[in-house]
């Protein structure tokens, strides 16, 4: 599975990239394959203040709706309309077309709490098993 | 694994080798899907699945009397159904409550081949039974027997390469024996998708081996294995209904849209005086189709509203994304002064109002070129004349 080493991780299978003072988020590989068949996503609109662990955006697979939360709290900078018009940028690059938000972090103390890419890996070998 | 005690068909070492997402269905380990509820959709509607639905009961009622049987439990005319031709049915309470839609075969005078929904299998086996004339018997048959489902524009092609049997001129549904294969081996022109299709009831062990050769054979035009994710979407599309879903005991037929089942004239049947009753009072709600051309998916029990009324005029029964119409579907109850066809509803999802739009079903049709298909959008025209 697929989790490049430069990323902060949630145990909610959101990923965290810096980007100057943002943090630009998405969610992880694991997460877009067991979603599988995304076709609706709702972004957040920019300007809304989120805390952490707040459902901040939502992801429709065929099954079933999904929330994704925000890895930290803060502001939202950008949201990716993008993805909002066509959703299978997700399965096809969770990491890059495919990301969903961006937030100027409130609390810079809580992004010492994600998870490493290696600690991340270990949680979704164990769930797998 | 499998969870513990959960019901397996005769191929369900075949959907694990296959690498199958399963899910409990009514107490049965069925596959979801085996790569993409989207992609094996959109097989059927190119090319061909193949479905297990072994997790259907089956049951032969048969005997001098098995036709008059039937025909005071269904809401359909029985007798107006030819040996070897289908007939999809339902049968009712009392009170008009539809127990369960049913696909009944007339296999010989006194023999007809019913298929039972697997939510509604024991129920259904011990309606009939308590209710047979005493010339009449009724027979599970389902045990040691699987149901295979052979769905999409090229399924008449490739079974009549693999069967060596004339089915390209089996009639929409019909049904014909298929006695080379074994005494008790039949296939029909019948399916839950709407487009063309065939359904073959068999022993395990021939089940097997046509699941085998319809993958083997079927592969080099496009054939795949097709879960029940993609059978829920499919059947959406065509406009059908599924029990336990759209309808239960609390709807009738009518409310249902399924009034052409209904022979309301034909002698007694169990649910006719409540039909009658409510055909003169009128209806107080219909099930309707909608469609949003953007916005989420209607999910089971989102309630439905109208402008200018807080109080929802509705619910919804079913929804999915059409990968073909690429647009979400939807069906639901709604109050009949709210049930026109083009009229709008609102369907209130996370707080944010999204409209939809009454249509009549069914949502697809086979043979019915669609304007998404033959123009697609702006976007992708430009990227393939780049």
């Amino acid at each position: 599975m697929d989790v490049p080493p430069a990323l902060f991780y949630t145990k909610t299978h959101e990923w965290a990239k810096r980007e100057g003072a943002e943090l630009v988020i998405g969610v992880t590989a694991h997460a877009q394959e067991e979603l599988r068949d995304i076709v609706f996503i709702e972004v957040p609109a920019v300007g809304r203040q989120v805390k952490q662990g707040e459902p901040a955006a939502v992801i429709e697979s065929v099954k079933a709706a999904f929330d994704i939360y925000a890895p930290v709290s803060g502001t939202i900078t950008r949201s990716n309309q993008a993805v909002a018009k066509a959703p299978q940028a997700v399965n096809q690059d969770c990491y890059g077309q495919g990301w969903l938000f961006a937030i100027a972090p409130s609390q810079p103390e809580e992004a010492s709490k994600l998870l490493s890419a290696e600690e991340y890996h270990k949680l979704i070998e164990q769930a797998a098993h | 694994m499998t969870a513990v005690g959960l019901k397996k068909t005769a191929l369900h070492d075949r959907h694990r080798a296959l690498g199958a997402k399963m899910t409990d269905f009514h107490g049965w380990d069925m596959p979801l899907y085996y790569t993409s509820i989207l992609e094996e959709h959109r097989a059927v509607r190119d090319a061909l699945g193949l479905f297990d639905v072994s997790h259907m009961g089956q049951v032969l009622v048969t005997g001098p009397d098995a036709e008059a049987t039937l025909n005071q439990l269904v809401v359909s005319d029985i007798t107006q159904v030819g040996i070897l031709r289908a007939c999809y049915t339902m049968m009712l309470n009392d009170q008009g409550g539809i127990l369960d839609d049913l696909i009944i075969y007339r296999l010989g005078a006194e023999e007809f081949l019913v298929i039972v929904n697997c939510g509604t299998h024991d129920s259904d086996v011990a309606w009939l039974k308590a209710r047979r004339l005493s010339r009449t018997t009724v027979t599970d048959v389902s045990e040691g027997r699987s149901i295979l489902a052979v769905q999409g524009p090229l399924a008449a092609r490739v079974l009549e390469h693999l069967l060596d049997a004339k089915v390209a001129g089996l009639g929409r549904f019909a049904i014909a024996p298929m006695r080379t294969m074994s005494a008790d081996a039949g296939i029909a022109r019948t399916g839950y998708t709407g487009g063309d299709g065939f359904e073959l009831f068999l022993p395990d062990q021939h089940a097997r081996r046509v699941w085998d050769s319809v993958l083997s054979q079927g592969a080099s035009v496009g054939a795949r294995p097709v879960g029940l994710g993609a059978r829920d979407t499919l059947r959406i599309e065509a406009g059908l209904r599924l029990y336990g879903t759209d309808m239960d005991t609390s709807t009738t037929p009518w409310e249902a849209g399924l009034d052409w089942t209904v022979a309301l004239n034909k002698p007694g049947f169990i649910g006719q005086e409540a039909l009658r009753r409510q055909k003169q009072q009128g209806l107080s709600r219909h099930l309707v189709g909608f469609e949003l051309t953007q916005g989420p998916v209607p999910r089971t029990g989102m309630p439905l509203y109208v402008a200018d009324h807080p109080e929802p005029v509705g619910q919804v029964t079913s929804g999915t994304y059409s990968p073909i119409l690429a647009k979400s579907l939807g069906m639901g109850y709604v109050q009949a002064a709210h049930a026109r066809v083009g009229s709008t509803l609102t369907l209130l999802v996370r707080n944010l109002k999204h409209t939809a739009t009454i249509v009549k079903m069914p949502f697809w049709r086979p043979g019915v070129a669609h304007p998404t298909l033959a123009n697609p959008p702006s976007g992708q025209r430009s990227i393939e004349s780049a």
